[in-house]
């Protein structure tokens, strides 16, 4: 029993804690980076895959699927790798800042950049899912009112494939939250990371002089729980809007019968 | 990136082939038995939550919320260190075949919880007229019709199962990845990273591609049989109209 309150009293050392929220913004930081950064890119991949089909184009839409294919087959800690020893870092990156050392800003940099690579083909599949969805008439009627190909897509298209993947782009970031602890392979900067790094040198904090099994109990845990809260939230969020527009159909089919119905 | 065409890189990875077919193969098991595992839990669990019952379907969902809202890094390592901190040590490859089995039976329970819930009500209470048992039903007249739905996201959670083995590396586990990290920065064997880096993606690209091609194509077809029926169906009803 001694050890258990030895492990909890770890987590009210104030360093400590303050220790594994930095790492949790950390986390929290690079995944929405990851994604935003991942839906202008995958957007560009998804359309390029989708309409360059004229033939002096047709060189870029085989480029994207290559690399939609090549990204989505393999794994990402992979391409962690590949980018921590081969991705250039600008200078701006390659100094102290936010309180991390040199060499974990390069690190994050390196990794965040193989995050985001990843993310977007992921994303692009995604999006290229939502351009599916837009009935073919759309086109046709955007191109009989004069649009051109560019206008089409950003006034026309993109927006209701947006509007159809709100949720599944939701549940992404799910996947790259997680996905993000990947980085715990390289970098000593993320949630992760830091937990592991705690838990490695816990015989130090907890003044029983060595790694107790309490002590994976209560730090894992609590990247858990961390890990949990900010998940279940956001599916909780992908659930309601899910909900929403399902009721929002169902509405709608219910309508358009009563309107046929009054008809006949 | 000059290592990719320099000869004397590829030797090393050529002389050390036998090291990358290893990781290949213990890559491959540890995918193999997590499958394996990962389907006993998806159908146990997923037969579970539509079971109709409060309690077993509660029960999966606490399961399916708690696995998928945590990375699969955490519960790997989190079975990994309590196991050997408490004394009970397992192997680091039947830590890795359980936590990744797990991991993913919760995605398959909700892709077979899925399969089976777009199956029409009245199919479960037809089966039960003519005297279907539970198991009977199921056997015979729901999943023999859900399967085709089933199918092609379970293949893609397959594909991404293979691509998780590769978090093994966390706990030092012997897979492709970790055995590639480690002859890159090898004593005798380091600074070959662009050929050993690419050797070990196309191995995970010549397994994961035709599986996820196959999990596509057999989407693409799904949609348009649907598609079909639904034409066929309003041809019908147009047809009938026009009869009267």
């Amino acid at each position: 029993m001694e050890e258990w309150s030895a492990s909890f009293d770890m987590l009210k050392n104030g360093a400590i804690l303050i220790y594994i929220l930095k790492g949790t913004l950390f986390t929290i930081i690079i995944s929405t980076i990851a994604v935003l950064i991942g839906i202008v890119f995958g957007s560009v991949l998804a359309l390029v895959r989708n309409y360059c089909h004229s033939p002096q184009y047709r060189i870029f839409r085989y480029a994207a699927i290559a690399y939609i294919e090549i990204f989505r087959n393999t794994p990402l800690l992979l391409w962690i790798f590949i980018c921590v020893v081969f991705c250039p870092v600008p200078e701006i990156f390659a100094h102290r800042m936010f309180g991390l050392t040199t060499v974990e800003t390069t690190l994050l940099f390196k990794a965040s950049i193989a995050l985001i690579l990843f993310t977007s083909s992921v994303i692009a599949e995604i999006v290229r899912g939502g351009l599916n969805s837009v009935p073919a008439g759309q086109f046709e009627a955007a191109a009989s009112q004069g649009f051109n190909v560019v206008q089409t897509m950003v006034y026309i298209v993109l927006p209701q494939a947006y509007r159809n993947v709100v949720p599944t782009l939701l549940s992404q970031v799910i996947t790259t939250i997680k996905d993000s602890s990947y980085l715990a392979n390289v970098a000593t900067i993320e949630l992760m990371s830091r937990v592991r790094q705690i838990l490695s040198t816990a015989n130090l904090y907890n003044g029983t002089g060595n790694i107790n099994v309490s002590d994976v109990f209560v730090l894992y845990g609590c990247a858990a729980a961390i890990y949990f809260i900010i998940n279940f939230a956001l599916s909780l969020v992908v659930r309601h809007m899910q909900a929403r527009r399902k009721a929002a159909a169902s509405a709608y089919r219910t309508a358009a019968k009563a309107v046929g119905d009054a008809k006949a | 990136m000059e290592t990719l065409i320099s000869l004397d890189a590829w030797t090393k990875v050529w002389t050390f082939k036998s090291t990358f077919l290893l990781g290949f193969l213990t890559t491959l098991e540890t995918a193999l038995f997590a499958v394996m595992l990962s389907l006993c839990l998806g159908l146990l669990f997923g037969l579970m939550s539509t079971s109709g019952r409060k309690l077993p379907a509660a029960i999966a969902r606490v399961y399916v919320e708690f696995i998928q809202n945590t990375p699969l890094l955490l519960q790997i390592c989190f079975l990994y260190y309590a196991m050997s901190f408490s004394g009970h040590s397992i192997s680091i490859l039947a830590s890795g075949i359980i936590s990744i089995g797990v991991y993913h039976g919760a995605y398959m329970s909700e892709v077979i919880r899925a399969g089976i819930q777009s199956i029409p009500r009245g199919q479960f209470e037809a089966a039960k007229s003519q005297g279907f048992n539970y198991v009977g039903t199921m056997y015979y007249i729901i999943l023999p019709q859900s399967i085709k739905i089933i199918l092609p996201p379970m293949v893609n959670q397959v594909v991404n199962l293979i691509k998780n083995t590769s978090c093994l590396y966390i706990i030092g586990g012997s897979d492709l990845i970790s055995i590639t990290y480690s002859f890159v920065t090898g004593a005798n064997t380091g600074g070959a990273h662009g050929p050993a880096y690419l050797v070990s993606g196309i191995l995970f690209f010549i397994i994961c591609f035709p599986l996820s091609m196959l999990a596509s194509t057999w989407e693409n077809n799904l949609k348009k049989r649907e598609r079909l029926t639904v034409d066929k169906a309003k041809a019908q009803t147009v047809e009938a109209q026009e009869d009267l």
